[in-house]
């Protein structure tokens, strides 16, 4: 337990050296307080929205749950920012460095240092997703007075996304440099978002195939659909033109969902990892 | 009782490339084993396969009788890699404190004091590794090799960026640990330091290994050069047995002998015998 710890703390000082958190901080703050300023005009002037006569949408739940998914976004992209940069040169990376070969030759044993070093960056990534998402929640509650109907299970589907992305980096770091693996988990999480709005939009045109073709991409990258089955718990209470809105919107509903896509979320990350290690055990150093 | 490292046979291939073919070795215990070849010869290879870093197609790696790469393999080495790099915001005293963890060592500050003193680092215990010249980081890195008394020690390169004193530091450390028992795998560029610390001596080419030997084995008798009132002349094929018949043949002929000494070649001759005309 102590090696893990010691690994873990390593990958954490290197991170805080290379100011990884500085600059993830740094943009933390700035979008909560942009969010604050938008969350905060867009409920005082909630009473001057007045909906054409004859259709019936709950404003406030409507700016919250659109509010929140907007929140919910921003969260995963720089959650995934932070995890891509934690552990996009974890083997790669640092075995060009000359990093790497010092420690795997100790009798730590390269599971545990390769699981060490996800364990860090995971624990890392949750502490400040669940943070960013919480206080984006609290800051719709104090301006608006609205909260989600699930207030904790939307946060912990972001932080599970991030952490099937943080698996994903290193098993590309295994294989890839790490600019070559920054590039392509950034690029397959653009793919996993593209596919959500293709979804989205699928459903507005009421185009099955084109909503076919998202859920096999949300099923590919779990990511995306934790973070669209957030998404669907957020605005779960929202009926009728509402709901049907909020669905529509980019921040809407989720067309895998439930606790098929979390079991197999947590069986793919268990894969990656799996993979990932056996990758590099048999890798040439 | 197994050698301290040994491997038998052991190839490996990347690609279309042999880097090894078939090659045989052994360091005992307590016993300075010098890796010498050219560029390409496969010498880092093998040191990367004996301590984990690299897989063998063929053949196999041990180390005090445990598979090279296994823990129990892992647990008796300290390694040395050519191309090292220790992250720069740790100071030297931190970085020997990591591996102290890593090594399950309970030595604790004597133990990093100590290993500081002995590669000449003891006033640079708080300097951080990217305010150290090279020939500092190498030993530092010499030191992290050392932690948790490690019984076999392969050092890539150790002395390549240092200054002579430095190299004079490591070579007496090494004279020490042979001393202590410890079995020591160094591959080097550096014939004359090979010469002067090593019990053994195995030259690579192409994979191969091509000469072995303790540098005594590995020098071969050329001749006795004799200086007489006529000049020097070196007789050819004469050995050390032969000298005082030279002298004696000499002198009884009417000349003044000024001097006579015996010819071997060196290991750099051998070397450059054995590896033909490849660039080291």
């Amino acid at each position: 337990m102590s090696v893990v710890l010691t690994i873990m703390g390593y990958g954490f000082r290197e991170a805080v050296r290379r100011r990884v958190f500085a600059v993830v901080v740094l943009l933390t703050a700035a979008f909560l307080v942009l969010f604050w300023l938008a969350t905060h005009y867009v409920f005082t002037r909630l009473s001057t929205i007045t909906p054409p006569a004859g259709v019936d949408v709950n404003a406030r739940v409507f700016a919250g749950a659109f509010l929140l998914g907007l929140a919910m976004f921003a969260t995963l992209f720089l959650g995934v920012v932070l995890a891509v940069f934690l552990t996009l040169g974890v083997v790669s990376g640092d075995a060009e460095r000359g990093l790497l070969q010092p420690l795997v030759v100790r009798p730590v044993g390269r599971a545990t240092l390769l699981l060490s070093r996800f364990l860090g960056a995971a624990v890392v990534s949750v502490v400040y997703v669940l943070a960013v998402y919480g206080i984006a929640v609290a800051i719709i509650d104090v301006s608006g007075h609205w909260t989600p109907p699930s207030k904790l299970a939307p946060g912990l589907e972001l932080a599970g996304g991030v952490v099937i992305v943080i698996a994903l980096s290193i098993l590309g770091s295994v294989f890839l440099s790490s600019t070559a693996n920054g590039i392509a988990v950034f690029m397959l999480f653009g793919a996993g978002l593209t596919a959500g709005l293709l979804g989205t939009i699928g459903h507005a045109l009421n185009s099955p195939t084109i909503e076919h073709a998202s859920k096999v991409a949300a099923w590919a990258l779990p990511f995306e659909a934790l973070y669209q089955d957030g998404l669907r718990l957020i605005s779960r209470n929202a009926s009728g033109l509402t709901g049907f809105l909020l669905q529509l919107g980019p921040f809407g509903g989720a067309y895998v969902h439930g606790w098929g896509i979390r079991v197999w979320a947590v069986g793919y990350l268990c894969a990656a990892l799996v993979l990932a290690v056996f990758a590099f055990r048999r890798r040439d150093l | 009782m197994p050698p301290a490292l040994a491997v038998h046979a052991l190839e490996k291939r990347y690609g279309s490339v042999r880097a090894l073919r078939g090659v045989d070795l052994a360091v005992e215990e307590g016993e300075l084993v010098g890796l010498l070849g050219p560029n390409g010869a496969g010498k880092s290879t093998l040191v990367k396969i004996a301590v984990g870093l690299v897989r063998a197609t063929r053949g196999r790696a041990e180390v005090a009788g445990a598979r090279a790469g296994s823990r129990a393999a892992r647990a008796e080495l300290g390694y040395l890699a050519e191309l090292f790099r220790f992250p720069g915001w740790y100071t030297a005293d931190e970085v020997l404190a990591l591996h102290q963890r890593l090594m399950h060592s309970d030595g604790g500050a004597a133990e990093r004091g100590r290993l500081l003193e002995r590669v000449a680092l003891d006033d640079a215990r708080d300097r951080r590794v990217d305010g150290m010249s090279k020939g500092m980081q190498q030993r530092l890195g010499i030191a992290q090799a050392l932690v948790g008394s490690p019984r076999v020690l392969v050092l890539d390169e150790p002395t390549s960026a240092l200054d002579p004193a430095g190299r004079r530091i490591v070579r007496v450390l090494l004279e020490e640990l042979r001393d202590r028992g410890v079995s020591v795998l160094l591959n080097s560029h550096l014939l004359s330091e090979i010469e002067l610390v090593c019990d053994r001596v195995t030259i690579l080419r192409a994979g191969e290994v091509v000469a072995a030997g303790s540098p005594a084995e590995l020098s071969r008798p050329r001749g006795v050069e004799l200086e007489t009132d006529e000049g020097t002349r070196t007789i050819e094929g004469a050995l050390r047995e032969d000298a005082p018949q030279l002298v004696a043949e000499a002198v009884a002929a009417g000349r003044h002998v000024y001097g006579v000494r015996v010819l071997t070649s060196t290991l750099e001759d051998t070397y450059l015998e054995a590896v033909g005309d490849e660039v080291s």
